[in-house]
């Protein structure tokens, strides 16, 4: 019950931040705000019993995207995004899209139920069986790395690829050639 | 109509849709890319909140406890996250080329840009 | 920066910010943690001396040459435990082969699979980092 309730206060606070965020036109303040956003977010997740998950969010959202933002934004060196006409259209969209959504979670499991599908299949498996097949105790780490390797692989490989599509696009010459 | 139950799905959703409508409705590139930050972030907690079981602690075996979150959300949105600030860092990479590019990164006026070469070409 | 309390806190903090990594790091099998905490921490650690210190002094310590052989090792370790097991008779990423008790082979698989996911992430993050500061300063064309 207080479990619920305090991802619930969560949940309305990152609420408020998403609104001025959308309504805050200040660049920085934009950046800023999104720091807040995941610090929360991270504080939600481990409120939801995730410390793993929480570590990482703090500290990739928190600390590497802020301070990407930050350098991206001098670069840029624009400070105020222009205002926007008010048009009625996307806001509809997202409304509709926002309500049938919704409609579709009504079919979900509710917060905390124990006999939701989600955890009878594989999971019981993992928490019983992780400890003496792999002898670590931290079930996430262990599938992580070792029952579902190749996805973990797989991530490693995506962010190789994001590093070096980074230098493809930023790298400079050295010498004094035009760029294209 | 299950409010108790259902709140964190709605909370995550309300987030998602602040993020889809930064998207769609705002102008600014780098104002576009923290909406879709926030976008994917809302994702993490419609994820993460089906594993909590009142009562449980986190998925790591200790001495004494019965009832552990399920572990499986949790790999998934590890990945989701890198995944995430990788895409971010590209987008980033790309508004930085397009400012160098265009001297602007209002949206509208980098359309107008394109217009403009366009039809000087088609003369 | 001439600010002396930032220099001493630097000082200060980041040998402990980099220690703290590397416990993330080795006890993700006990408690919370692993290779892409690991990785994100011991990069934001280098980027707090960057911004402390200044980009060209951070480039000495940790050089572009490392950073960019970081963002290759990682991904060729991981993919070698992988070729490991092969070689030593199981499948692609087996690791109960890596040891004479398959346990003890899960143990050091995971190891390394770790190790090499936490090169990656803090070479990836920490070269993008280079790149975003060090463009604005050097600018060869007119605008």
């Amino acid at each position: 019950m207080i479990d619920a309730l305090i991802v619930a206060a969560l949940l309305a606070m990152m609420a408020a931040i998403a609104v001025a965020i959308v309504r805050q036109r200040n660049l920085f303040g934009v950046i800023v705000l999104f720091g807040a956003y995941s610090f929360l977010m991270a504080t939600t997740l481990a409120a939801l019993d995730a410390p793993d998950v929480a570590m990482t969010e703090a500290a990739v959202g928190a600390g590497i995207s802020t301070v990407l933002m930050l350098g991206a934004l001098h670069l840029v060196k624009t400070m105020e995004a222009k205002p926007v006409e008010g048009a009625i259209g996307p806001l509809v969209v997202v409304i509709l899209v926002g309500v049938l959504v919704v409609y579709g979670t009504l079919g979900l499991p509710s917060f905390s139920d124990p006999q939701s599908p989600i955890h009878r299949h594989v999971a019981p498996r993992y928490l019983e069986e992780g400890l003496k097949e792999t002898g670590v105790p931290n079930i996430v780490t262990a599938v992580l790395a070792s029952y579902r390797g190749y996805d973990t692989l797989g991530e490693t490989t995506v962010v190789f690829t994001a590093g070096i599509g980074v230098i493809a696009l930023l790298r400079r010459r050295r010498r004094q050639e035009p760029e294209r | 109509m299950n409010v108790a139950g259902h709140f964190a799905y709605w909370g995550a959703i309300f987030l998602m849709m602040a993020g889809l409508y930064i998207v769609i409705a705002r102008n600014n590139l780098v104002k576009k890319l923290v909406g879709l930050a926030m976008f994917q972030t809302s994702v993490y907690i419609l994820y993460v909140a089906p594993g909590k079981l009142s009562g449980g602690t986190s998925p790591i075996i200790a001495e004494g406890v019965t009832v552990y979150s399920n572990p499986l959300p949790h790999v998934l949105i590890l990945t989701a996250i890198v995944v995430g600030v990788a895409t971010l860092a590209l987008g980033l990479a790309l508004v930085v080329r397009i400012r160098e590019a265009y001297d602007t990164i209002e949206e509208d006026e980098i359309l107008q840009a394109d217009a403009e070469v366009e039809r000087k070409q088609a003369e | 920066m001439n600010d002396i309390v930032l220099r001493v806190v630097g000082k200060l903090l980041i040998p402990f910010a980099i220690l703290f990594a590397l416990y993330v790091q080795f006890h993700g099998d006990f408690g919370p943690g692993g290779g892409f905490q690991a990785g994100v921490i011991v990069a934001a650690a280098v980027v707090f001396y960057a911004l402390i210190y200044g980009l060209p002094e951070a480039r000495r310590v940790v050089p572009d040459r490392v950073v960019e052989a970081m963002v290759a090792l990682g991904v060729l370790l991981y993919a070698g435990v992988g070729v490991a097991g092969i070689v030593l008779g199981g499948n692609y990423l087996d690791y109960f082969v890596l040891h004479a008790n398959p346990v003890e082979g899960q143990h050091r698989g995971i190891f390394w699979v770790e190790a090499g996911v936490a090169i990656t992430v803090s070479g990836v993050m920490l070269k993008i980092f280079y790149l975003f500061a060090g463009r604005g300063h050097d600018e060869p064309r007119a605008p």
